[in-house]
């Protein structure tokens, strides 16, 4: 219809219009200036809230009971670490935490597809599973201890009714919350049910999937901490929470904080170290960067 | 079915798609609203037809019958051709895939392997003048290059499950109206270069009549609820301004016969 002449020069438009309408895409900062933005604001907190710290302890407003100084929570911790205590409770309890939450992941999203995609089941468990994850986890530790005994099954029972509901409402929402164009295109592209799933909806509700892991995770870490807090017994074993247990019974409010100390750092370590990366690196992927 | 057809060459062998008595209503009972009423629509091979008419004429559902996403109520559609590609009024290109990996998606269901994938995607994104773009992501590129990604696609989804020598049937819903006037004017041409270059037949849906007389070869102008064709017109050796008015006309008493009811 058109003249060569004509054609190249709408191609000259168009590659115009292409050059002009692109979004721009912003340069990251090098990797120094990452680092200064992202680790510099929270260590200088950190190091705020040391001092404050260390001015009450100062200024005695409580006995030493109740307010040790920072310097002999640092000190329980170092002689945790330099025992081997701490890598033992460590280990006790950052494994059970995985293993629950491994498990968590593997009943959970089935469970999350079956409530997303069958009316059915949405209308019987889903409303069930939305409420179980306003329930403290903790409240199953008394039937836990009834049913189980003080046995791990008890700690993992908990955990897992922590973390499953929080799985499964992730990925109910993140179904829920695909454009319902993207699964009509997949009909039209000549996708079959199956296809259907692994290439368009289970992609498609990624990220949903992913915030669900993570609160899912932080759920798992919590009710465990919980768990082992209240069910303490030789069987099993010294974790983290019965540290802190212990602590308490010994009066030694040093070892308190310094188990809390480590109860976070845990769930701060893991959380950037595994959840923060991938949660990134799937959101970039496809734009959605305004919150990182 | 044949008893609409005046021209004796056209038999429905050589047609791309045949819509015979083709009726839809959606609900039952007297809720019930009929959006499509006996259609009769041939589309032949490599023939870029497009479907004019207000909102509520039923257009989109007619694509979708033809696009077999939904069933009539009554009546036939034949297709000689591959499966129906079809562009919707947005991109809607998969967010987590390049474009190139977009273009490939279709390819992918249909079964072909992974390097023959990758040629024919790249070939397809150099028609729509996206060669260089393939490794970016949907959220990295314009509007208009959207649609033209989308474009390939729908493309290699015809493409994709055609056997040799069965010809391509492309449903497009709308699909410039929601961009700017230039990247729209860019994209008619473009697509009218495409349309030459790959033979493939188009039922495209508007409801702009300048658009319509500008791209297609017939214009079929559909009544609204519930739709039916009203006139047809053919735009080849007729003075474009002329048939312009002429189809604005008719929409215009199509839709004030509305007004009335």
């Amino acid at each position: 219809m058109a003249t060569p002449r004509l054609d190249n020069d709408l191609a000259a438009v168009g590659a115009g219009l292409d050059a002009l309408d692109a979004p721009t895409t912003e340069r990251r900062p090098s990797a120094g200036k990452r680092f200064v933005r992202t680790a510099v604001p929270p260590l200088i907190a950190f190091a705020l809230l040391i001092g404050v710290w260390q001015a009450l302890w100062a200024a005695a407003f409580w006995p030493e009971y109740q307010l040790p100084s920072p310097g002999s929570v640092w000190a329980a911790v170092a002689e945790a670490i330099r025992t081997g205590r701490a890598l033992d409770v460590l280990w006790t309890s950052v494994h059970r935490a995985v293993l629950g939450f491994l498990t968590a992941v593997v009943i959970a999203t089935p469970l999350g597809l079956l409530i997303a995609k069958v009316r059915v089941v949405r209308a019987a468990i889903g409303s069930l599973v939305t409420g179980l994850q306003s329930l403290p986890s903790v409240a199953w530790v008394p039937a836990g201890i009834l049913w189980f005994g003080a046995t791990p099954s008890t700690i993992y029972f908990v955990v897992l009714m922590g973390s499953v509901p929080s799985i499964a409402n992730g990925l109910v929402a993140g179904v829920d919350q695909i454009p319902p164009l993207l699964p009509r295109v997949g009909q039209a592209l000549g996708a079959g049910r199956l296809a259907q799933a692994r290439h368009i909806l289970l992609p498609a509700a990624l990220p949903g999937y992913l915030a669900g892991l993570k609160q899912g995770w932080a759920f798992s870490w919590r009710s465990l901490m919980a768990a082992e807090i209240i069910a303490t017994s030789p069987q099993l074993g010294e974790g983290l929470g019965q540290y802190l247990h212990n602590g308490s019974s010994l009066n030694d409010i040093s070892m308190v904080i310094a188990a809390i100390f480590l109860i976070l750092l845990v769930g701060v370590g893991i959380e950037l170290l595994v959840f923060r990366p991938l949660e990134r690196a799937v959101l970039r992927a496809r734009g959605l960067t305004g919150a990182m | 079915m044949t008893a609409t057809l005046e021209n004796t060459s056209l038999s429905t062998l050589d047609a791309a798609v045949t819509l015979s008595g083709v009726r839809k209503s959606f609900g039952h009972g007297p809720g019930a609203v009929t959006a499509l009423d006996g259609v009769d629509l041939r589309v032949a091979p490599g023939e870029f037809v497009c479907l004019l008419g207000a909102s509520g004429c039923g257009k989109s559902t007619l694509l979708n019958l033809v696009a077999g996403l939904d069933a009539p109520t009554a009546g036939s559609i034949e297709l000689t051709t591959s499966r129906p590609a079809v562009m919707f009024q947005e991109a809607a290109l998969m967010p987590w895939l390049t474009a190139a990996r977009n273009v490939e998606l279709p390819l992918r269901l249909a079964g072909l392997k992974r390097g023959e994938r990758r040629d024919k995607a790249n070939e397809l994104l150099s028609l729509v003048r996206l060669g260089e773009a393939g490794h970016k992501r949907p959220h990295e590129l314009s509007g208009g290059m959207r649609q033209r990604v989308a474009l390939a696609r729908a493309l290699a989804s015809t493409l994709g499950s055609a056997e040799e020598g069965t010809p391509g049937l492309l449903l497009m819903d709308e699909p410039f109206a929601a961009l700017d006037a230039i990247t729209r004017d860019v994209l008619q041409a473009e697509l009218v270069r495409v349309w030459q270059e790959t033979r493939t037949a188009i039922v495209f849906v508007t409801h702009d009549v300048r658009e319509a007389v500008r791209l297609a070869q017939r214009v079929v102008l559909l009544s609204s609820r519930p739709g039916r064709v009203v006139r047809e017109w053919t735009t080849a050796d007729v003075d474009h301004t002329a048939l312009i008015n002429d189809i604005t006309t008719r929409l215009r008493e199509v839709i004030s016969g509305h007004a009335a009811a």
